[in-house]
């Protein structure tokens, strides 16, 4: 077993690559999406709100299978980590958006009153006095959906990416070691999950250590 | 040169893909109702005083929300024959889903019942009402509206999720799509059309959830839990 160790565990510095890079995707679209959807031009709004109820409206693996197998036919040839990051990415980034969105709303009234009163234009307002405070409100949101990314990256064992999910299928046919093999998946899983959740928290009573009562 | 999009193909292989969005609708109804049921006793441990059903509750729920439900389902289908538990791709499927969204769910129910005023049960004590008659008159009637909207965003969750259970060859849509593709070497049809019967489905069945939040919910609260919108992953 303990051979097979660090095959495994390249596998998973797969699942957190690609969970890594779609992240970053997620959170650009994120923003874009909430700003689109916040913005005064009905066409932002409506194009926002489209990509989001599809991409929210769809399963991850459909969107998957999607881009996978049927935009080849229409000549669009992706390399399959760039399908994997584009999927996830979007996928979590139209929920994030809702998430991002919720947050700028959120802020407090009077903080923008304040902001008027002393004549900071919207665009500065936004950037010295919404968004830091947004910031704190979504982080711990943003920390769910991030475990959920890195869940979802299993799936992209299934678009033929040698992840930590495809090297254990793979073992388990050769080895037939399927209680170990599959018990240390979802051990490894979890331990990511929870240096995920860990820093997240980590990262949210560091940033409210002056708000706190 | 053919169209990208085939009608007459798309129409050809239409009642295949139908039957497999029965067993979609069959397998999200019967899992939903076990992880209704899963979720009692799991919300029941969680909140008990006694540390020995309170800490295995909490340990169960945490780590079954944080792996993928895709290993779950592999978990099941290829280790249970090896202790003689053999089970059919269904069964699997529904079990796995029953349990992960079970735990899922244990949380909608005892945030709801921790949402009830604790002067609420002072009153059933001050009234010398009986444990059972106080769920059933006095706090199940408050607990359970709030949770509705949450349960049924988890219900859509979850129907997004069957497509899953196609890699132990449940026979629902994704399963049948892609066996259509790997016959025909046509891909665009099934999936496109699987995708856009998902979109459907979801979009009603998220402007009933949104009609229900708006029925159910005191104003106040909208904003916050919004933010905190259950989503599950896979």
């Amino acid at each position: 077993m303990l051979g097979y160790l660090p095959y495994l565990l390249e596998g998973a510095l797969v699942s957190l690559a690609i969970a890594a890079a779609s992240a970053i995707v997620a959170v650009a679209v994120a923003f874009l999406a909430a700003f689109a959807r916040l913005s005064s031009s009905r066409w932002l709004r409506a194009s926002a709100a489209c990509y989001v109820e599809f991409f929210r409206g769809t399963s991850l693996l459909v969107q998957l299978f999607w881009l996978f197998f049927v935009l080849p036919q229409f000549g669009v040839l992706l390399n399959a980590y760039v399908v994997a990051v584009l999927a996830l990415g979007l996928n979590i980034g139209a929920y994030g958006s809702e998430v991002v969105r919720g947050a700028i709303v959120s802020t407090a009234q009077g903080q923008l009153d304040a902001a008027k009163a002393l004549n900071m234009s919207p665009r500065l307002a936004m950037r010295r006095i919404v968004l830091p405070q947004a910031f704190v409100t979504m982080l711990l949101p943003w920390g769910n959906l991030l475990i959920i990314l890195l869940k979802s990256t299993a799936l992209v064992s299934l678009i033929t990416i040698q992840d930590l999910t495809f090297r254990i299928y793979n073992l388990n046919i050769q080895t037939f070691k399927t209680l170990q093999l599959y018990t240390l998946s979802l051990v490894i899983y979890f331990c990511m999950a929870q240096m995920i959740s860990l820093s997240v928290s980590a990262l949210y009573s560091r940033v409210t250590r002056f708000s706190r009562k | 040169m053919e169209s990208v999009f085939d009608l007459h193909f798309a129409w050809k292989i239409l009642p295949l893909l139908a039957q497999g969005a029965i067993v979609t609708v069959q397998v999200t109804v019967v899992g939903f109702g076990i992880a209704l049921v899963v979720g009692l006793p799991l919300a029941l441990a969680r909140r008990s005083h006694l540390k020995s059903l309170c800490w295995p509750a909490r340990m169960l729920i945490e780590f079954i929300r944080s792996t993928p439900l895709l290993i779950q389902v592999y978990f099941v289908f290829f280790v249970g024959p090896q202790f003689g538990v053999v089970l059919s791709p269904l069964t699997a499927g529904l079990a796995v889903l029953g349990l992960y969204y079970g735990c899922f769910i244990a949380e909608v129910y005892r945030a709801g019942l921790d949402a009830v005023p604790r002067g609420q049960w002072e009153a059933v004590r001050a009234l010398n009402i009986g444990l059972t008659r106080a769920y059933r008159a006095i706090i199940l009637p408050q607990a359970i509206p709030p949770m509705i909207p949450a349960l049924g965003n988890f219900l859509i969750d979850m129907f997004k999720a069957t497509p899953i259970l196609s890699v132990i060859t449940v026979l629902e849509m994704m399963t049948r799509a892609k066996m259509i593709g790997s016959e025909s070497f046509r891909y665009v049809e099934p999936i496109t059309m699987v995708g856009l019967f998902f979109l459907a489905f979801t979009l009603i069945s998220s402007s009933l959830v949104r009609r229900l939040e708006r029925t159910t919910k005191i104003g106040g609260r909208k904003r916050r839990d919004e933010l905190l919108a259950p989503v599950t992953g896979v």
